[in-house]
């Protein structure tokens, strides 16, 4: 790859810049004389007030998030009221399940790489002697995300090759009282499970654990 | 007895006093970003001051050199924190300048799009903040209110309401959704009545008026003498806009206009600021009818951006692209180059220098805020401390973009 010249940023136009010149404060008399404008900007806001209270003590507050175009009180009282959190919102994270309940993730290590707040710890270990994935692929023994170094960048869901790290719990951060809560290790990464409270997952590969996987048939020799 | 209305010099009053120091900041409610200024006073009328930057300091271009070029854009998000988009917009703009690569049209018209939107927010809060600051509280709320609306869009969009890492090298981090168009036709206007609002009840105060009118004026030249850019330097008169002296993106298709001032004080700050969310209403409309429905919007490079993910999933040739990327990162070519956008203060220039690894030899920016600081001092001496409020808050210094 060379640096070449590209259409980046293009010629500037012959024409002049078409301009908008400000015009200076419009001091009407009445501008200058406060109290008649004063008047009706506190109409306005009071407007505003008694409309927002009414609608309150008669029960008809409109919803800050479905009618948000239409005015009234925008705040949301969490958490009686809560938003509904967009798909693309990144949440907490989860790790994702096979059919037999074992992670997904075959700690390759790409999503620590990618992390950049350098918050996942992974401890990639070979399935025990005898086990059919033994030297077919790895697995993690600890996979921890510290919640709190966390930036929520998603990079991390973005880098996994395997479906494995997700963050569509649709749940935010929770507040907790201290720092070691924060620590989230594969147990309860794997406990979570996605906003519509399944496990699917968009990894079309059969891997081993899975019902419909055909099974490793290749001989192993003893690592 | 004397009559009082004897003409006295300052030195030969009854109880000579010695020029009062007074600290402003940095924790001051005024000073947003935490700035220190050390203001000398004699009564209210400010005679020195020492504007002093620097208490918000992350390190940010060392921590770049740490990882991948993608790894910089949460980092860049944490620079005009009002405005993220529009730094991450910058940035990859910079690296795709380096790679001497053009994103898909679909790309330039979406990345316009959110980074406008993203500018909208950004005057908002500067002139809200501004508002406020002066005792206008309501404005203030409703200019929050239509940023509500806008970060909706975003967190629809990219997945996140403020740090949203949504630019890539060579694209987006996803397509739009499928109801990006409606959705934004449906907020602009609404945005648009309630700064239109906001405004009314502003302009008919007279306080508001006289507290910005002709006070933290710039002269045109001094401006240029100091680097400045953006709306400082438009509310000056010169018509100076990266969008259009320099067209990056699509905007030499888009028709607007710079609206410029004619004495650079508060008050043609704040309707520069203004007038400008007209014109990036005017931008998006436009954009969005450009804009087409489908398309890629990344670019179709597999050096450069990752591979689909059902490619990864099922094809080695996928799983290898994708781990070379990651792993590795994006290899730029060895070489420098400078790159500059409008962002919501001013021109944002990266100049970013590569060795031809993965990972960024220096990455260095250029925020508008810091050359606009320096002109703080000639704008409020010789003022009354109180002004220092409308002048520092109509400048819309941001701390994490002053941060080097
Ligand atoms: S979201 Fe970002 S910061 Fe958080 S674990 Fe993933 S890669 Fe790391
Ligand atoms: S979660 Fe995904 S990216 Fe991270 S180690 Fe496991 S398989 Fe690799």
């Amino acid at each position: 790859m060379t640096v070449s010249q590209t259409s980046w940023t293009k010629p500037a136009p012959r024409s002049p810049v078409p301009t908008k010149v400000i015009a200076r404060p419009n001091r009407t008399p009445q501008v200058q004389a406060y109290v008649p404008e004063w008047l009706k900007g506190t109409a306005v806001t009071m407007r505003h007030f008694f409309e927002n209270t009414k609608e309150r003590m008669l029960g008809q507050k409109r919803d800050p998030v479905l009618e948000n175009f239409e005015g009234g009180i925008t705040t949301i009282e969490y958490p009686e009221e809560r938003r509904p959190y967009p798909d693309r919102f990144r949440g907490l994270h989860r790790l994702t399940m096979r059919d037999d309940g074992s992670p997904r993730c075959v700690a390759c290590l790409c999503c620590s790489t990618a992390c950049p707040a350098q918050c996942i710890h992974i401890e990639p270990a070979e399935y025990a002697e005898g086990d059919e994935r033994r030297g077919y692929e790895r697995y993690p023994s600890v996979f921890v995300i510290d919640e709190l170094r966390c930036v929520f960048c998603g990079f991390c869901v973005e880098a996994c090759p395997c479906d494995a790290i997700r963050m569509d719990t649709g749940m935010h951060p929770a507040a907790y009282d201290s720092r070691d809560q924060f620590i989230y290790d594969s147990p309860i990464l794997l406990s979570m499970v996605g906003r519509d409270g399944s496990r699917k997952t968009e990894n079309a590969r059969h891997e081993p654990g899975d019902s419909t996987h055909p099974g490793v048939t290749r001989k192993h020799e003893a690592h | 007895m004397e009559p009082l209305d004897i003409e006295l010099d300052e030195g030969e009053l009854e109880f000579p006093s010695a020029p009062m120091q007074v600290n402003m900041g940095p924790a001051h409610p005024a000073m947003h970003g935490t700035v220190r200024m050390v203001v000398e006073l004699s009564g209210e009328t400010i005679t020195k001051v020492d504007v002093q930057i620097g208490y918000l300091h992350r390190g940010f271009e060392k921590m770049c050199e740490r990882g991948t070029w993608t790894q910089v854009f949460p980092y860049v998000d944490r620079l005009n924190y009002a405005s993220p988009m529009l730094n991450n917009v910058g940035f990859a703009l910079a690296v795709e300048k380096m790679l001497g690569v053009t994103v898909p049209e679909r790309c330039q018209h979406y990345r316009v799009i959110l980074g406008e939107l993203a500018r909208i927010c950004d005057h908002m809060v500067c002139s809200g903040a501004m508002a406020m600051e002066l005792g206008a509280f309501t404005p203030f709320l409703w200019f929050a209110k239509a940023r509500e609306l806008i970060w909706d869009v975003f967190e629809e969009e990219t997945g996140a309401r403020v740090t949203h890492s949504f630019g890539r090298v060579g694209g987006m981090a996803s397509e739009p959704t499928p109801n990006f168009k409606a959705m934004v036709r449906a907020a602009v206007p609404a945005v648009r009545a309630l700064i239109d609002d906001g405004e009314k009840l502003l302009l008919g105060n007279r306080i508001f008026l006289d507290r910005v009118e002709n006070v933290g004026r710039m002269s045109k030249e001094r401006a240029i003498a100091l680097g400045w850019t953006g709306v400082v330097l438009r509310s000056t008169g010169v018509p100076y806009d990266v969008r259009k002296v320099h067209p990056y993106l699509t905007y030499d298709r888009y028709e607007f206009d710079v609206p410029v001032g004619t004495s650079g004080d508060n008050f043609d700050r704040f309707m520069c600021r203004q007038e400008e969310i007209r014109q990036s209403v005017r931008i998006i409309e436009q954009a969005l009818e450009q804009m087409a429905d489908e398309g890629s919007v990344n670019i179709n490079d597999p050096r450069i951006v990752l591979p689909p993910k059902e490619e990864v999933y099922s094809t080695i040739e996928g799983t290898i692209q994708h781990f070379k990327i990651v792993m590795e990162g994006i290899k730029v070519p060895a070489g420098e180059c400078y790159s500059y956008t409008e962002a919501g203060n001013g021109e944002l220039g990266f100049y970013i220098v590569s060795d031809g690894s993965g990972t960024p030899y220096r990455v260095r920016i250029r925020p508008p805020c810091f050359a606009t600081m320096q002109g703080m001092e000639s704008m409020i001496v010789g003022g009354m401390l109180p002004d220092v409020v409308p002048t520092f808050g109509s400048v819309n210094m941001i701390g994490g973009e002053c941060d080097h």
